[in-house]
């Protein structure tokens, strides 16, 4: 077989990573909106906080602060999708038992992770563009010289490191089937505290900061806000644009290694197959 | 070049007894060639080391010692390659349930880099080769008979023109019917497709009906490989299951945990 026929092979394989999640949201639309209305519900109590702190009389710009946690919640949703379908590639399937299949076929472990990457990114788009759509309706936002496309530029920057960062938790269900996928929530949430999700990062102590650093989610909330609620210039946004590429690069590389490390050990150890 | 090479194969596990953890081997340094074309089957019960040497061929496990070799492909070096010649059914049928037979198929043949235009009229094709009504094939998994799902399963791996077949249980679990159809593909498969096929299982008269050469899997150990004919005279046993019990000293339908030799799921591996 040419190298062309089986880069070839390789696309039809990605296109199959994504038709198959396509089948399963199909499958289980009446969860998808069940957990659609969760969400939304979710994000409100955390959007109405600054009608709250303005009502308890505080002094505050209620449109812009609603907008500043609105972005907030909408990432933190954006990247709970990102980390629940990677990390699915391996829970799901065992569970389904469908694992074994899927790690015999001749389909690179990169362009599998990727599949999944790039329907999370299409689908974690989607919801949340929806998702926003529908908590406007409850507020007024500060939006009068948001700049959406330069937004949805930095987030789809950002993705990249996201979906590095989701293949490093996809790997947690291969080494603890039972508690492996909690995990990949858990880091998600540590990522999120140290990188702004509801407050400047400068409110938090000095160690959290030199962590916030590293954090692709510290670049994407700042730049989407700035975007969204100063309508700020590609040029202003370049010092979050640069780190988001920069740790895309070094992301994906890094969550693709750790994938094959725990490929590697749960083939050796006889863990792919486990269930539970 | 041999279709199957095995030299010497091992793989260890770890599995807890009385609190204590031992060392127990699935594959205690087997040994074992199939020709292309050949049908060989593997006898054992359950626990013997049948399905941790499929899984080894299939490049899901990775053995502790010894080599595999698919032709001539390393299945730990070049698991790449061996995986594109490589199929697979086993037991479980294991599917996403939700998902309907022409789903389950369509992504499971883009992995192997089947686009859209083939599959269309191949997996309908397929279905009705395997005796799966068509009428069903939009239906969930979930609701079809285990015999139609098996029949899926089958059509899964044929759809992707495998040279090596593993046959993993394959018919365990099927109403006689199913059974037969299922085992009457095969030998169609084999005989158009010139497909290599390692049989594991229990069933003897699977075996005879089926296979080349038997070989008796207990304990790890492949403790005789030949034609039917020559394993009876051998054993001097007027069947299969005689010759097992002559081989191995227990019948095959008992389980080898009561022989401190099962392996079942989620024991820790060693390296």
């Amino acid at each position: 077989m040419s190298s062309l026929a089986r880069a070839q092979g390789q696309l039809v394989g990605l296109a199959g990573v994504v038709e198959r999640n396509v089948y399963l949201i199909k499958r289980y639309g009446w969860w998808e909106l069940a957990f659609f209305l969760w969400t939304v519900a979710n994000t409100l109590t955390i959007v109405f906080i600054a009608k709250g702190v303005s009502a308890g009389g505080g002094h505050l710009n209620v449109e812009r602060e609603t907008t500043t946690l609105l972005i907030g919640a909408v990432i933190w949703s954006y990247l709970g999708i990102i980390f629940e379908i990677l990390t699915e590639t391996v829970a799901w399937e065992r569970w389904e038992g469908t694992i074994e299949y899927t790690f015999m076929a001749p389909l690179s472990r990169a362009v599998h992770l990727g599949g999944m990457g790039l329907f999370a990114v299409l689908y974690g788009v989607l919801r949340t563009a929806l998702l926003f759509a529908v908590i406007a309706l409850f507020f007024g936002l500060h939006l009068g010289e948001a700049d959406f496309g330069l937004a949805l530029a930095l987030l789809a920057v950002a993705s990249v490191s996201f979906v590095g960062l989701g293949m490093i938790t996809a790997v947690l269900p291969l080494i603890s089937p039972e508690k492996g996928a909690q995990l990949g929530f858990i880091a998600q949430g540590l990522l999120l505290v140290v990188s702004g999700v509801y407050y400047p990062v400068s409110v938090l102590p000095q160690w959290m900061q030199w962590i916030s650093v590293v954090s692709p989610a510290t670049y994407a909330l700042r730049g989407i806000r700035s975007a969204v609620l100063d309508g700020a210039s590609l040029s202003s946004a370049w010092g979050d644009l640069w780190p988001l590429a920069l740790l895309g690069v070094l992301t994906v590389p890094l969550g693709l290694a750790v994938f094959r490390t725990g490929e590697r050990y749960a083939k050796r150890h006889g863990k792919l197959k486990r269930s539970g | 070049m041999y279709a199957v090479e095995v030299i010497d194969l091992e793989k260890w596990f770890v599995r807890r007894m009385g609190g204590k953890r031992h060392r127990v081997a699935a594959l205690a340094g087997v040994s074992l060639s199939v020709a292309q074309g050949e049908c060989v089957a593997v006898l054992g019960q359950n626990g013997s080391g049948k399905s941790t040497l499929v899984r080894a061929l299939s490049t899901l496990l990775l053995p502790d010692g010894g080599s595999a070799e698919v032709f001539g492909h390393d299945v730990v070096r070049d698991g790449g390659a061996v995986r594109r010649m490589v199929n697979r059914v086993s037991v479980e049928a294991s599917f996403f349930k939700r998902m309907s037979a022409v789903e389950n198929l369509s992504y499971a043949a883009r992995f192997y880099g089947l686009g859209p235009r083939r599959t269309r009229t191949e997996i309908p094709a397929i279905l009705e080769r395997v005796g799966f009504p068509l009428a069903r094939a939009s239906a969930p998994m979930e609701d079809l008979s285990r015999g139609m799902q098996q029949k899926v399963a089958l059509a899964r791996a044929l759809l992707t023109s495998p040279v090596l077949l593993l046959l993993d249980e394959p018919t365990t679990g099927l109403d006689p019917r199913s059974k037969r159809e299922v085992q009457a593909f095969i030998t169609e498969m084999r005989a158009e497709h010139d497909t290599t096929v390692l049989l594991c299982t229990h069933d003897m008269d699977e075996a005879q009906a089926l296979a080349n050469r038997v070989g008796i899997l207990h304990g790890g150990r492949l403790l005789a490989l030949s034609a039917t004919a020559e394993l009876l005279a051998r054993y001097g046993a007027t069947d299969l299951e005689e010759a097992f019990l002559s081989a191995t000293g227990v019948a095959i339908d008992e389980e080898a945990v009561s022989l401190g030799l099962g392996l079942g799921l989620g024991e820790e591996g060693t390296t």
